[in-house]
């Protein structure tokens, strides 16, 4: 009787208030899907979206600091929930991949031939941004949410108490409000996870890593003529950096750096690089951008995301690593809405609902770690990347060829399979033989042309 | 026969007007999701041509061959440009395991066109 009393205390009903901290995707997304599915059982909420951002500005005020790229499986799913990303958002759909290596560069295309992975700007784009036919993917989400329902508020949460068994949140200049439930997007590039901290209810924020993201104007025809529909990612022997990418845009060019810490010296180190040069406008200065940041980035997720009638969603709780973290803020908000809806807002029943799935994710992250590794090693061994090369040559070139390498590579950049899957495919006995055999036939190559 | 759009922010592959994006008979290991445009959906008996459906942006078709392994059980041409965006089926079927709310929609959807259907079926027997 108790038990079912306390379980009731939990259950949102009609006219229950849930606020949202944070418009980005994971707050756009679990705002849409929660008044979707509320709706499908006759439930009428309350919602409340608060984010101080402004997605209509270009630069800093609009912007949510990202490489802007939309994983094919997310691309996908989207169209499977109805959610579509139309080219007034979708600033370049990429249908390849460009690997370039001190070896030399190669084509990766998109398996099925079809443009199914989209670029996007968060805000407005870049700083001082002259076009305006395109739309903030944020702002998109957002409107989504509005249309099911959800109120929209610009503010910045400033304090959090619980009054009654209740949260009470106060946005800047506000006055306080009392919520039945906390939805936290609010990313980890926020001082508001401090405030949930603070409480001593068991959430941890996140460990992070500092990122690079710099904009160059380039104008469309010059992208057309040197980086193409091609997204350009880097195999470089240059430590600390775990990643690196060239995302061609509208009339923009987005790059971006991912690893530990990436500094100043890291950046200049890369971009002056020949292999960068290489796909660049001849006369291109590294140094000449636009607009350009440094954004943490999740790197270990909460180990408690939840907490009585508080669920934490996206970057704040977990998400993936290096890659596809708007798809890491989708999969958590949907985790979170089926336990909000079916089960209640009880700390335990997102234990036993939401959490296998964020753990899920975190599991893959240090499969994902295995393989930064192993491919950390590789880049430093020419050897290793030249039998890249010419494995991924040897696909790209031959119809009838099983594309091995070309698929975990692809994989890898698009964000479009879990760690897990590639690290399966990387250790499978053909790839690993197909890979010896393509390091013995290089180690010939250059042995004849050294002779 | 795919042509790509000159717009850089199409997703998905563009069809031209008349040009076939499915063919009855042919065996099918995704489903489609139309993104802009539109698209009719007809059976071949014989010589004729039977229309089934035409069928808007945010449309899906060809979802049987996600649950089904059968051929494809009808044709589908663009009615002008189309655009249209691919969806797997081992993609598809890994996220529905993994959060089966994601099949809801398409629940929806075909729950609705076994209605249509209820009301020719209707509509057929009342004339015979
Ligand atoms: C360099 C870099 C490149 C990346 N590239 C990609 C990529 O190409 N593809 C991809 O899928 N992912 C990428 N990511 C990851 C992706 O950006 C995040 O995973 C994603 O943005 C998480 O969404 P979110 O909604 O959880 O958080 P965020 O996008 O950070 O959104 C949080 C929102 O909360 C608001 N907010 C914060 N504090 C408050 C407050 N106190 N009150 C009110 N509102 C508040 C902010 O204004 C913001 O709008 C990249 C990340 C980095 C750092």
């Amino acid at each position: 009787m108790n038990n079912s009393n306390t379980t009731e205390k939990y259950k949102l009903k009609d006219g229950s208030r849930v606020a949202v901290i944070g418009g980005g995707p994971s707050g756009t997304f679990f705002s849409y899907f929660l008044l979707n599915m509320a709706e499908r059982i006759d439930l009428k909420l309350h919602v409340d979206i608060y984010d101080s951002r402004d997605f209509s500005s270009d630069g800093p005020p609009g912007c949510n600091m990202c490489g802007g790229i939309i994983s094919e499986s997310l691309v996908q799913t989207l169209a499977t929930e109805g959610i579509d990303l139309p080219p007034t958002v979708v600033q370049r759909g990429i249908e390849s991949y460009m690997l370039h290596m001190d070896a030399g560069s190669v084509q990766i295309k998109t398996p099925t031939q079809e443009k199914r992975i989209g670029a996007i700007y968060r805000g407005a784009g870049p700083r001082g941004i002259k076009e305006t036919q395109w739309e903030s993917f944020d702002g998109y989400l957002l409107g989504l949410a509005k249309d099911k329902g959800a109120h929209v508020i610009k503010g910045r949460l400033e304090k959090v108490i619980w009054k009654n068994g209740l949260p009470e949140i106060q946005m800047k200049g506000g006055t306080p409000l009392t919520y039945d439930l906390l939805g936290i997007a609010a990313g980890v590039n926020t001082s508001a996870l401090k405030l949930f901290e603070d409480l001593k209810q068991g959430y941890t924020p996140p460990k992070t890593t500092k990122t690079f993201i710099c904009e160059y104007y380039f104008g469309r025809e010059t992208i057309e003529k040197t980086l193409g529909n091609s997204m350009h990612t880097f195999l470089l022997d240059l430590p600390r950096l775990e990643f690196a990418a060239i995302i061609p845009k509208g009339d923009y060019v987005t790059t971006c750096m991912l690893g530990k810490d990436i500094d100043k010296d890291l950046v200049q180190a890369f971009l002056t690089r020949p292999e960068v040069k290489r796909c660049m406008p001849k006369d291109w200065k590294w140094d000449e951008y636009v607009c350009q940041c440094m954004p943490r980035m999740n790197t270990k997720g909460s180990s408690q995301p939840f907490m009585d009638r508080t669920i934490f969603i996206g970057d704040c709780a977990v998400s993936r690593l290096y890659k596809d973290g708007i798809g890491a803020a989708y999969r958590t908000a949907k985790a979170a809405v089926s336990a909000v809806v079916f089960e209640g807002v009880s700390a335990e029943s997102f234990k036993e609902f939401s959490w296998p799935a964020y753990k899920k994710l975190e599991k893959d992250n240090k499969i994902g770690k295995i393989i930064f590794f192993a491919v950390g090693l590789i880049q430093k061994i020419p050897l290793m990347r030249r039998a890249i090369l010419k494995m991924i040559t040897t696909e790209q070139n031959r119809d009838d060829h099983p594309k091995r390498m070309s698929v975990v590579l692809w994989d890898m950049f698009t964000g479009s399979a879990p760690y897990r899957t590639i690290f399966f495919r990387m250790f499978h006995p053909f790839f690993l033989a197909s890979f010896i055999w393509n390091i013995v036939s290089s180690i010939r190559i250059f042995r004849r042309r050294k002779s | 026969m795919k042509k790509k759009s000159k717009d850089s922010g199409y997703l998905g592959n563009t069809y031209k007007d008349g040009e076939y994006i499915v063919r009855q008979g042919e065996p099918g290991n995704c489903m489609y999701e139309i993104q802009g445009g539109k698209v009719v959906v007809f059976r071949s008996e014989g010589a004729d041509e039977i229309q089934l459906a035409e069928l808007p942006k945010g449309e899906f078709f060809g979802e049987m061959a996600i649950f089904e392994h059968g051929v494809r059980s009808a044709s589908v041409r663009a009615v002008g440009e189309a655009r249209v965006l691919t969806i797997d089926k081992k993609i598809l079927l890994r996220r529905i395991t993994q959060d089966p709310t994601l099949a809801f929609r398409i629940l929806e959807k075909m729950s609705h066109r076994i209605r249509e259907l209820d009301t020719e079926i209707a509509k057929l027997k009342s004339t015979v």
